[in-house]
């Protein structure tokens, strides 16, 4: 991706994709490819602190703030769940903090993954998405902290 | 076929379906196949019919109103007690209190019988494979009341260690808290030799049943359990009501739960006189219509015939461990020798969760996860497994359909 793209038209291409496929058996099939394709986190990061809680599987996320966004790492024990990952850090992944923040995330639900997000708690998503904007919350008000303290000084 | 034909000629499970509207369904344009029965049953018409019948003919608040649909509504709640009592074989109506279900069951034994009883350094036990249900609630009184929790461990298949649990035994132990039925493994718990053992030192002893309940016929006076717990939609019954059964006399000692309607004689400002059991334990409005409902599901069991259902469920299980131990790479976790309705495995580096997905998608529903029972799961050194769960109303060709559909999970994720 070298062109900058909007968190929506990536949650559109996706929804795109999806479209192809005409069974669950297809998009699922998908799913797991891009579970399998995910890199794998460095070994350094999978500890507790990292650990996004009620998923049902173990799910590792880490952030980094890079020149005004942010960039996610994640693994998880469940391959499922690595390919939903997979497509949060590929949508969110490289957006300022605002950006993700305001993301509403309407492929998820689009692609039938879930059909309330604030509901399920089954495939971790839920949990999942709110630790990355969690992230993104974090760095904002500490990079609004920072400019503050520049302003001020 | 033939051969699970007449394996299971005793019950017309065929025409025993046709009673559960929900087994009709489609998921994901496949016809379900319902294997979490250990999470919840599906409910059989009359059951749904009942609860239609009482907010269309006589919905009314009980015990206190003297119009023709109270006294209706409260004939049919006090009818489901009496039911309850024949169906656990308890002496009296009044040893049973209607409860949101299990839980809460256990939560009222501990915090008032405990409360009142458990003392500083006293020693509270229960086992490796309990719900949380029946552990926090036993951490939290011994937290206050600076008491031990402790735990009877197990051997690798499932099964309790008797002897460890006869060491725990102690002058000190007060209450031993144990399951009957293993939610995650399906192990039957000799509960009925665990009570002598605990009631030899003097201590109480409340059975979890929830998983039992609906399985066998519970006889809590033979089992001389001091509490009984269980839950209404594990058998068929709805959700939000459950039974604490305990002996008259330890629920006459005990001291009240929750203050409100129902459970008080008299209030004044100065001082409230309490109920008679078991509305003493029964605090405000309770949950009338699916009380009501409960005899509906009690009485269908019975008329099914549990001694059928058992030998049924007993075949099922045996049938699907037989056939899912062929599957290579698959490894079936409790293989206790005392077993029934639930078939918990683990496949080699394929995750439980992405089973459960993947055999969702093919109508069949299993839980996976750790089936609220962490201790459990990290003794036994898994995250979680896949679980299937039987009922009355599972079929051989339904277990038949599981074994292909685990192998398409293999290959989709290998």
């Amino acid at each position: 991706m070298n062109q900058y793209q909007t968190i929506e038209s990536v949650e559109n291409e996706i929804v795109d994709e999806f479209s192809l496929f005409d069974s669950w058996d297809d998009k699922y099939e998908y799913i797991i490819d891009l579970g399998k394709k995910l890199p794998p986190l460095d070994e350094q990061f999978k500890k507790d602190e990292n650990k996004v809680r009620g998923c049902q599987s173990t799910v590792w996320l880490v952030a980094e703030y890079r020149d005004g966004n942010v960039y996610y790492k994640a693994e998880s024990d469940a391959i499922i769940v690595k390919g939903l990952i997979s497509m949060l850090i590929r949508v969110l992944s490289g957006h300022t903090p605002e950006e993700i923040i305001n993301a509403k995330l309407d492929f998820i639900q689009k692609i039938g993954m879930t059909t309330h997000l604030a509901q399920t708690r089954s495939n971790g998503l839920l949990s999942m998405v709110k630790q990355m904007k969690h992230f993104a919350l974090a760095y904002k008000l500490k990079s609004e902290a920072e400019n503050n303290e520049r302003r001020s000084a | 076929m033939i051969e699970s034909a007449t394996i299971s000629n005793n019950l017309d499970v065929y025409s025993l379906r046709q009673q559960f509207p929900a087994l009709d369904r489609k998921v994901k344009g496949k016809p379900l196949v319902y294997f979490d029965n250990a999470a919840t049953a599906q409910k059989p018409q009359v059951v749904i019919e009942t609860l239609n019948q009482y907010y269309t003919q006589y919905n009314a608040n009980i015990h206190r109103g003297i119009h023709t649909l109270a006294e209706e509504a409260t004939a049919a709640f006090e009818a489901t007690r009496d039911t309850v009592r024949q169906y656990i074989h308890a002496t009296s109506r009044e040893e049973i209190i209607f409860t949101r279900g299990t839980t809460e069951g256990i939560n009222l034994v501990a915090s008032t019988w405990g409360r009142q009883n458990i003392d500083k350094g006293d020693e509270i036990i229960i086992s490796t494979m309990e719900h949380h249900s029946n552990i926090v609630p036993w951490q939290i009184l011994c937290q206050e009341k600076e008491a031990v929790l402790k735990i009877i461990p197990i051997h690798d298949n499932g099964e309790l260690i008797l002897e460890e649990y006869e060491k725990l035994i102690s002058p000190k132990t007060k209450f031993v808290s144990i399951v009957h039925v293993s939610n995650a493994l399906g192990t039957v718990n000799p509960v009925k030799k665990i009570i002598n053992i605990a009631h030899r030192a003097g201590a109480k002893v409340l059975v979890d049943g929830a998983q039992s309940a609906v399985h066998f016929d519970i006889n809590v006076e033979d089992l001389d359990c001091d509490f009984f717990v269980l839950s209404s939609h594990k058998i068929y019954g709805p959700t939000g009501v459950g039974v604490l059964y305990g002996k008259k006399s330890l629920l006459e000692s005990m001291p009240v739960y929750q203050g409100g309607g129902e459970m008080i004689k008299e209030v004044s400002f100065k001082k409230t006189i309490y109920n008679d059991l078991p509305y003493k334990f029964e605090a405000g409005t309770p949950n009338i219509a699916d009380t009501v409902a409960f005899k509906a599901a009690l009485d269908f069991v019975q008329a099914t015939g549990k001694e059928k259902i058992r030998k049924h469920e007993s075949s099922l299980l045996a049938h699907a461990t037989a056939k899912l131990s062929e599957i290579p790479g698959l490894r079936i976790v409790g293989t206790a020798k005392d077993k029934t309705s639930v078939v918990s495995f683990v496949m080699e580096g394929i995750h439980p969760q992405d089973i459960g997905i993947l055999l969702d998608n093919q109508g069949i529903a299993v839980r996976t996860g750790h089936h609220c029972t962490q201790p459990l799961m990290d003794r036994l050194g898994i995250p979680g497994t896949a679980r299937v769960s039987l009922a009355m109303y599972n079929t051989m060709e339904e277990i038949d359909a599981l074994i292909p559909g685990v192998h398409k999970v293999k290959k989709m994720l290998s």
